[in-house]
């Protein structure tokens, strides 16, 4: 997938400017997302759930190589077929591999952000497969040819007018056709694809270790019909995504569930732990099923002592929902297949600080997204670990290390620092405005009015 | 009982006045003010932009010049938390934190006093709690419970532990979005004259924006409602 992360101020900037009902669709969106969220935690023992799923996740994590062992037995015991992939290119071999050997012509896929991070889609379209997204918001945004802004709604920086204008023009329905209406159009597509399709792709949220079980949540039953439909099943797993136990996978289910949109639990979730078997003539699954573990990265980031807990993520989605500054642009603004405030310590991690220098400075500090972590990242800390090695690398502003160079010498030489004070009161307004940094400042707001005196100087006249 | 002000150097140079309401409150409740003056910046800018080797040193100059402090108090959360949650990380000691003190956190919870005086009977205030003061220090109640026992009326706002958009340095480096954020806490205000807060920061971008736009709402310190609130006492 191409990244285009160092743009983030000037994509921030048209989204906020050229397309001010992308901030409304994103703000109402993520706003109920929130509130469904806490109420789903609300008689729940929230810290205790979340501290338990943390232990979980870093224990996994952290014996990652013999859980892995231990889900690759399972699933070859019960016949499916486990590739590993180092890389974005190593997952399109097994796919190319696939695509010939079965002469796949069409293809359905289920939600997969993994798919994107890998690029999968133009690959697969080169490879000559026709391909549906089936989940409703993918399918939305495959048709306007859009990246997903969210990873759980991908669509939501799009309105009900949007789609209406969309399935109007590539599927006939009328102007004014009812989110119902909208539905029926897209499934009446995707109904075709399904019974049509040669292969079915899938992500998995979770990979239970003691089971080769793999569990995927979802609401539209679009994830079950493309697991099981199609003669053969690939789903692409990330590394990270392991859990011990199966009896660790309802909490983890329903933790998910909750964080991501407020349910008990999705409306389904599919476990799937091998090929279909005969009952009497018939298949009851894909006669294959192909599991890509897929590193892209992950082994990388596991061995950063400093970064390593953004891998705990299990991709709910809570802290782009909380996130006052993702609220302003949704996920297109920071150019990169995970957005928010997770999208900004992962990226680093995966594909490097140079390609995604600005998103881990794309965020206030406010910490509002660690309150919400169902596996408690700590991601204002993690954040400032990648600020400090861009700082360290040179990879941020000449003009701003400058500055703040400066003014840690004034701040260390009381003095000096009362010259710099006297000085802002005496530089006049047009002046000012024209400085690096008060000029951004100035753009959208006032500049500070500086009192007469500053309260070192009332406090020597003495305060009455 | 005596305190050191930290004035902070937001405070030293856009809010002298409130900084000089602070010590004429702690002075009304018997405490001692005094002002160390080599004082400058915690260096919570420097830090935020990822800055350590800076930060650590203003961090080491700040904890030398309040080395003698028996108590810390400073009219700035965000200030208050880089104290007592980063210092330890910068400075491999806590010493200095556990002193230090947001203004209402020392009123409520080191001095006990929860009611200072009747002097904002009849106001209706909208009150923005900023993110460091609220998720790092846990100042929530106090601030509330100073302003209402005084008779404010803090209004209801939907948005008022929303981030404001400041951010330090995030305000100059995404500009358009930090004016995005701010636009959502002001569309969201309710109907009130004046908004209050223990950060400068906030102050001076929430009113840096409300002014560009036209918006005729008086942004103000903590520490003057709460010598306003003690001023008023017969």
């Amino acid at each position: 997938m191409e990244i285009h992360s160092r743009d983030y101020r000037q994509r921030a900037r048209h989204i906020i400017q050229e397309t001010p009902e992308v901030r409304e669709a994103v703000t109402a969106a993520t706003q109920t997302f929130d509130d469904h969220r806490r109420a789903a935690f609300d008689d729940l023992d929230r810290d205790a759930l979340r501290r338990w799923a943390e232990g979980v996740k870093s224990h996994a994590l952290t014996h990652l190589e013999e859980y892995l062992q231990e889900a690759e037995a399972r699933l070859l015991e019960r016949g499916a077929q486990v590739h590993w992939a180092e890389t974005a290119s190593d997952v399109h071999q097994v796919f190319q591999h696939i695509v010939a050997k079965h002469g796949v012509r069409r293809a359905v896929k289920a939600k997969s952000m993994l798919s994107e991070e890998i690029g999968l889609n133009p690959f697969l379209e080169a490879c000559g497969v026709e391909l549906f997204e089936t989940d409703l918001g993918e399918y939305i945004i495959q048709l306007l040819g859009e990246p997903p802004s969210h990873i759980v709604g991908p669509a939501i920086h799009r309105s009900l007018e949007d789609v209406q204008g969309l399935f109007h023009d590539r599927l006939g329905t009328p102007f004014d056709a009812s989110p119902e209406e909208l539905a029926k159009a897209a499934r009446r597509v995707l109904r075709d694809a399904f019974l049509t399709a040669d292969l079915g792709i899938s992500g998995g949220n979770f990979l239970v270790a003691e089971t080769g079980s793999i569990a995927l949540i979802e609401n539209e039953g679009n994830i079950r019909m493309s697991t099981s439909l199609p003669r053969i099943h690939v789903a692409l797993v990330g590394i990270e995504k392991v859990l011990p136990r199966w009896a660790d996978l309802p909490t983890f289910l329903q933790v998910t569930s909750k964080s991501a949109t407020g349910q008990p639990v999705g409306t389904f979730v599919s476990i799937i732990q091998g090929p279909g078997c005969l009952v009497g003539q018939e298949p009851d699954g894909p006669e294959e099923f192909h599991v890509i573990l897929v590193d892209c990265g992950r082994t990388r980031l596991l061995a950063d002592p400093e970064a390593w807990e953004a891998l705990r993520c299990v991709r709910c989605g809570a802290c782009l929902n909380v996130c006052p500054v993702y609220r302003q642009t949704g996920g297109h603004a920071y150019g990169y297949v995970y957005s928010g405030p997770i999208g900004a310590i992962i990226g680093p991690g995966l594909v490097g600080l140079g390609e995604t220098v600005p998103l881990p400075f794309a965020s206030s500090l406010c910490g509002a997204c660690e309150e919400v972590c169902p596996v408690r990242i700590p991601i204002p800390k993690l954040l400032h670990v990648w600020r400090q090695r861009a700082v360290e690398r040179g990879l941020t502003d000449g003009a701003e290390r400058s500055i703040l160079d400066l003014w840690a010498a004034a701040v260390t030489h009381p003095r000096l620092f009362g010259w710099v004070e006297k000085l802002m009161a005496i530089i006049p307004e047009w002046v000012s405005r024209r400085l690096p940094m008060l000029r951004d400042w100035n753009s959208g707001r006032e500049l500070p009015v500086v009192e007469g005196r500053t309260f070192r100087e009332l406090w020597e006249e003495g305060i009455e | 009982m005596r305190v050191s002000l930290f004035v902070t150097c937001l405070g030293d140079r856009f809010f002298a006045d409130a900084a000089a309401d602070a010590v004429r409150l702690l002075r009304s409740l018997d405490i001692e003010v005094d002002f160390p003056t080599g004082q400058t910046c915690c260096g919570q800018p420097a830090w935020n932009a990822g800055h350590v080797p800076e930060a650590r040193r203003m961090a080491a100059y700040t904890a030398k010049v309040f080395a003698d402090a028996e108590h810390v108090v400073l009219p700035s959360g965000s200030c208050a938390a880089m104290l007592r949650c980063t210092y330890p990380h910068l400075l491999g000691s806590s010493e200095l934190g556990e002193r230090s003190y947001e203004l209402a956190e020392f009123l409520v919870d080191v001095l006990g006093v929860t009611v200072l005086g009747g002097g904002l009977e009849g106001r209706r205030l909208a009150y923005h709690h900023g993110c460091h003061a609220l998720r790092e220090l846990g100042v929530q109640s106090q601030p509330m419970q100073l302003l209402t026992s005084a008779g404010a009326r803090v209004v209801p706002w939907e948005m008022d532990q929303e981030c404001c958009g400041f951010g330090g340095l995030f305000s100059v480096k995404a500009p358009e979005v930090s004016v995005a954020m701010a636009d959502r806490k002001l569309e969201t205000l309710p109907e009130v004259e004046t908004v209050v807060s223990a950060d400068g920061g906030c102050l001076l971008h929430l009113d840096g924006r409300a002014r560009r736009r036209g918006m005729g709402i008086h942004f103000r310190s903590l520490a003057s409602l709460l010598w306003e609130a003690r001023r008023g006492n017969p």
